[in-house]
């Protein structure tokens, strides 16, 4: 039985103006659609159950890469996951990222918009709503229990967008757009770490583009997963980092993601490895510097235990990765 | 090969494959029938609860709804096995199980089916949950099935054959070891959906994506009371069985109901939630296995118990239990063997068959446990194995018959094509081979209900226009059994298999067949086709022969024609051929029947592990494992496979296949776990079955030892090749990391557990310790078999 989505309407405005109007409807609930990859089985799961769908696929200039004057890449929201994949115009770390998010099928429909704003996921909400009786409805879910973490009062639903990762650390900005207005939001302040409200977007804000700086050093994006193709993230490092000519730390930008509700800075690690050369020594210590901040819960493949253990070697891999100058 | 047979042997793509590819074939999902209802079932929320009582009435009352039962409405019993009838298509009074069907409604569109649902009103009373092993075996619960608190044993089983006690006395080494196989499912990539429609003279038919139509004919005609001449089971194309469609199910009896009690056509396809809830895949097995040896290998006696966690119902269970104990003999000659085993009820979705049914948990054991006792003897895993191989034509220990077998030769293949002996303990670290071996059954000795009728039927009707029409009622289920029977037919009358019409799996229109499982349809149906062939290219022959003056064993039929062997020109086309039959003869119409010889001891549980033959298949397996994130890559797969004869080797490469991509996943990532009596991850996107990207290269051999009661030599296929794989996988990944992971699935979690503890000091070995303290009581002492040499 192919499960059936609610009813809803569905809105296909052609400009940015007309989708920001239907977003402001004050009397329905109204979200943005794009590939519908998360939308969809979560409105099949009756997650939620919106009135109303306003679908970005008829806005041209929500698609597209393109590198403006002074040469920072800038990705529309629209652009499709496998069209940042195979764009040379696109920082390379970036590009490989989105090659690992999903499955080739998934890509192909899934955009950009859609992964930076994506939900945050656990394994007691992205469930069938019978399973979500049958456990109990949490706190994401309107129930007044989170079930990965029964006595603390915060939600551990897990961050798991692997570009929110990377856009991270590479310092990206992203447009947003609505009734009020645009505004320009460092991809840093974008997210909160706090499964339900885990974003600082507002609901009828529209993600227009990704702005990604002009040179991004050397950088890596380690993703963990058991299977080679569609697997969420169950851990994923990202680093960005420069050295100057004595091959010493001249600045380092480390992101962890999917361990919490948001991606998260390892500003302690960073902090060790500027004015040092990545030694075994230094690497090891980073990637225990690392780990400290997070707190990964057993609430998505693979136990938590694992995933913790996880966090230093993949920081570890990643410095490694972007210390290996024999390329 | 090619000298003694035309289209045997040959690399013919399967007979449907056109069909499949381009999306023609047609599943019951791709019906309609005027009118037709949709159906759906509401399941329980609770693992364990008392139903005090079920309101439909605003269900009822929504327009767009036809009907609403309840278990009320289908109060008979049922169950695969004649002696375990514990199941209710719709809970009566208890629900046993999270997602356990407990109502059922039929409306005009599954939103409004949806809608319904949610309207009816069921008011629970939670009891006490029994989710694990354990729990199931203290006193202080209530019973799953009975009432009051007490263990929830479904059935336990006690065998000697010989002397254990002598034969541990006597050997030089002996060794204990405890192991953990998770449950896992099977998977497959098409729902169950079923469509009934009852019509207004009385008569029931029902298209459902099922292994055993006959079985599931016999359910309805006792559930629904109707007479089995009034039904009709169509079993139509299915998008994979492995087990999973074999026990008649709830919504193959709802959908019957419903279309009764509506007079529309109703259709019930569950959603993928659903399967895993129906469920019926692979127990979870705890064991312990104890063994003696000799310096030189030779066992000299063995003890294994089994734990299975059968979940709410019993469904095969009881053929499960006897199965993890009866096929440990097939590959090693046991001199004296004790098997004692365990099976209880859990408040979750009923374990059954799936692929390689109760063996391929302790083959995991066996074999992991057989190269740790080499390596304390100073022996390799070859040598073991070669040491202690059953011989062809011999008999086991416990009464199991063996005829062809090429285990040695199999294990010869993958050694040498692997360079396994040179690899071993001498790849870089965290890359290692291993090896392990296993045996099947070519179907199961006797039927699941006592009967002494053939086990398989086929019938072959001769058009007079020379079109040939073979009437099996075995199902298709991938494994490429049409293909089989049109092979074999074709090959008797020398005509190619797409010329052969095939009609299969309609109650109505076949004879029987038992059904897709135990592997015994090339052996039992392919029998049974190769006798009506016989008899119709006797007569066809007979007839030409009379017609050309010549002796009927002069005459062939090849390519088409029927003539006289050696001189081409005299002969006659098959059309003309059959003409003349049928006018000496009359109707040209045959059947053919199977029926395996008798070979069950006399001792309870006899019944179980007997067959008419059995394959063997060796495997290496090479992989890379990274120690600091426990991922493991499978870099190659070697399997052999003693086939018998490979009537088709591109299908039968395909089973292999088949099997190790199940193999692999059951052994690195499958695993059906629990929160409670909860399903941790009831869809494909959490029950991580591997991609394309995690499947290695695999190198077949197909081994033929020409079986001499198989169809032209045939043994099975389709389960055999996954036993060996997960053993070789996890012996792999010992000798590319030193650890021993004594439970599937060896996640990366595991191996880095491991690894952690070897660098405390620890031993690296992840897996149970301890198995329960259960007494088992009535062991049955068997004397070997008559004849029986001691090694
Ligand atoms: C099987 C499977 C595997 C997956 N694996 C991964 C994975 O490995 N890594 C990963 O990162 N993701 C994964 N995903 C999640 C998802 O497919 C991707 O994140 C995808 O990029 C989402 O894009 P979309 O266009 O389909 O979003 P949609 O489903 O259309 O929308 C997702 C969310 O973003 C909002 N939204 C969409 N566009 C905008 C916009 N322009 N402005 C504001 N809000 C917007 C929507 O309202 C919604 O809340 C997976 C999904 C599935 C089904």
């Amino acid at each position: 039985m192919t499960i059936r989505l609610p009813a809803f309407d569905y809105l296909t405005p052609e400009t940015l103006e007309d989708a920001a109007a239907a977003l402001a409807d004050p009397d329905r609930s109204v979200i943005i659609v794009a590939g519908g990859t998360d939308v969809v089985p979560k409105m099949k799961r009756r997650q939620m159950t919106p009135e109303v769908l306003v679908s970005l696929s008829k806005i041209e200039s929500l698609r597209g890469i393109r590198r403006d004057d002074e040469g920072r890449c800038v990705l529309g929201a629209s652009t499709t996951l496998a069209e940042i994949h195979g764009s040379s115009l696109v920082p390379e770390v970036f590009a490989s990222a989105a090659g690992d998010v999903a499955s080739p099928q998934i890509r192909n429909t899934a955009t950009l918009g859609g992964n930076l704003s994506l939900d945050t996921r656990c394994n007691y909400i992205d469930m069938s709503d019978s399973w979500r009786q049958a456990s109990g409805y949490c706190l994401k879910d309107g129930g007044d229990t989170c079930w990965v973490a029964p006595r603390s009062n915060k939600c551990w639903a897990i961050s798991s967008s692997d570009l929110a990762t990377v856009a991270l650390a590479l310092g990206g900005s992203v447009k947003l757009t609505s009734v009020r207005g645009e505004r320009m939001v460092p991809v840093e302040e974008l997210y909160n770490n706090d499964g339900i409200a885990y974003s600082t977007q507002a609901p009828d804000e529209i993600l227009v583009e990704l702005v990604l700086p002009k040179d991004c050093g050397r950088a890596t994006y380690q993703k963990l997963r058991r299977r080679g193709s569609i697997d969420f993230p169950l851990l994923g490092v990202a680093a960005v980092v420069s050295f100057d000519d004595a091959g010493v730390c001249a600045s380092a930008r480390i992101v962890v993601g999917a361990v919490a509700s948001a991606p998260l800075r390892a500003t302690e690690a960073e902090e060790f490895v500027v004015g040092r050369s990545f030694t075994k020594e230094v690497l090891e210590e980073a990637g225990r510097l690392a780990t400290q901040s997070v707190r990964p819960q057993d609430n998505t493949d693979t136990g938590s235990r694992y995933r913790k253990w996880m966090v230093p070697v993949f920081v570890e891999q990643a410095l490694r990765a972007v210390a290996d100058t024999s390329e | 090969m090619s000298g003694a047979f035309s289209v045997v042997g040959e690399r013919l793509p399967r007979v449907d494959a056109m069909d499949q590819t381009m999306g023609k074939t047609q599943y019951v999902d791709d019906m309609t029938l005027p009118g037709m209802l949709v159906g759906r079932h509401l399941t329980s929320i609770h693992a364990h609860a008392r139903i005090l009582s079920i309101d439909t009435s605003r269900a009822e009352a929504l327009v767009g709804v036809h009907a609403v039962i309840t278990g009320a409405d289908l109060p008979i019993t049922y169950g695969i096995l004649p002696i375990s009838q514990d199941e209710h298509a719709l809970a009566v009074g208890r629900v046993r199980y999270v997602g356990e069907p407990v109502a059922a409604v039929a409306a005009i569109n599954p939103e409004i089916a949806e809608q319904a649902l949610a309207l009816i009103d069921v008011s629970y009373e939670p009891l006490d949950e029994v989710v694990t092993l354990e729990q199931a075996l203290e006193t202080d619960h209530p019973m799953l099935h009975g009432d009051g608190l007490g263990q929830n044993v479904h059935r336990s089983a006690a065998l000697e054959f010989g002397d254990v006690e002598e034969g541990f006395a006597r050997a030089d080494y002996v060794r204990e070891d405890v192991f953990f196989f998770g449950g896992n499912t099977h998977a497959a990539l098409e729902t169950h959906v079923a469509l009934a429609s009852y019509s207004q003279t009385g008569k029931l038919t029902l298209w459902s994506s099922t292994q055993v139509p006959h079985y599931v004919h016999r359910t309805l005609e006792k559930v629904l009371e109707l007479p089995a001449g009034r039904i009709r089971v169509i079993a139509t194309a299915i998008g994979g069985g492995f087990g999973g469609k074999t026990d008649p199910f709830s919504h193959e009896l709802t959908a019957a109901k419903l279309s009764m009690v509506t007079g529309r056509p109703v259709k019930i396809n569950l959603s993928r939630e659903e399967v895993f809830y129906a469920h019926r895949g692979r127990h979870p097995v705890l064991m312990w296995v104890k063994t003696g040896f000799e310096n030189n290998g030779q066992i000299t006696s063995m003890h294994f118990k089994t734990f299975l966690d059968g979940g709410a119902y019993s469904s095969y269970g009881v053929a499960s239990l006897y199965y993890t104990g009866a096929l440990q003999t097939t590959t090693y000659r046991i001199p004296n063997y004790r098997f004692e085993g365990l099976r209880v009820f859990t408040n979750k979705p009923p374990c059954g068959p799936k692929r390689g049914h109760g063996t391929p948990q302790p083959r995991f054991g066996l074999e992991c446990h057989l190269d740790k006792a080499a390596a304390d003897l100073g022996l390799d895993p070859v040598t073991i194995r070669q040491v202690n191989a059953v011989e062809p034509f011999s008999t086991t220990v416990n009464h199991l018959r063996i005829t062809s077998c090429a285990l040695v030769e199999c294990i010869d293949k993958v050694v040498e094509a692997s360079d396994f002996t040179v690899k071993r303990g001498r790849l870089p670290s965290g890359r290692g081979v291993g090896l392990a071996v296993g045996a099947y059954m070519s179907g199961a000795g006797l039927p699941i209900y006592f009967n002494d009728m053939p086990q398989s039927e086929v019938q072959i009707k001769i058009d007079r226009g020379g079109g040939v029409t073979v009437y099996s009622m075995a199902t298709d289920i991938g494994q490429g059994s049409t293909t089989m029977l049109a092979t074999v037919v074709a090959e008797a009358l020398g005509l190619e298999p797409r010329d052969i019409n095939m009609v299969i799996a309609d109650t109505d229109l076949t004879p029987v067949d038992l059904g897709s499982y135990s592997s015994r349809v090339t052996f039992m149906a392919g029998n049974a086709a190769v006798t009506a062939g016989a008899k119709i290219r006797s007569r066809v022959v007979q007839a030409v022969a009379d017609e050309l003056g010549v002796d009927p064993a002069q005459v062939v039929t090849k390519g088409g024609r029927v003539g006289v062997s050696g001189d081409l020109d005299r002969c006659v086309t098959w059309a003309e051929a059959v003409r003349l039959a049928i006018a000496a003869t009359g109707p040209l119409v045959e059947s053919g029947g199977y029926t395996a010889p008798k070979l069950a001891g006399t001792f309870r549980g006899a019944g179980v592990g007997i067959s008419p033959a059995y394959s063997y298949s060796a495997c290496v397996v090479e992989v890379d494992c990274a120690a600091d994130t426990g991922l493991v890559k499978v870099e190659r797969v070697w399997l052999a496979h003693d086939i018998g004869r490979a009537l088709n080797p591109l299908l039968t490469e395909g089973q292999v296949e088949g099997g190790v991509y199940m193999g692999l996943g059951e052994a690195l990532y499958e695993e059906h776990t629990f929160r409670g009596g909860l399903h941790r991850g009831p869809s494909l996107l959490d029950y991580k079955i591997p991609t394309a990207l995690d499947m290695p290269p695999v190198e077949t051999f197909l081994v033929e030892s020409d079986d001499p009661e198989g169809p032209l030599g045939a043994k099975e296929v389709g389960q055999g090749p996954l036993l060996p794989v997960i053993p070789a996988v996890a012996n792999a990944i010992h000798d590319a990391l030193g650890v021993r992971i004594d439970e599937v699935p060896i996640t990366p979690q595991k191996i880095v557990a491991a690894l952690r503890n070897v660098s405390r000091g620890r031993p690296g070995r992840i897996g149970p310790e301890t198995i329960p303290d259960f007494e088992f009581s009535r062991l049955t002492r068997v004397e070997p078999p008559e004849g029986f040499v001691t090694p």
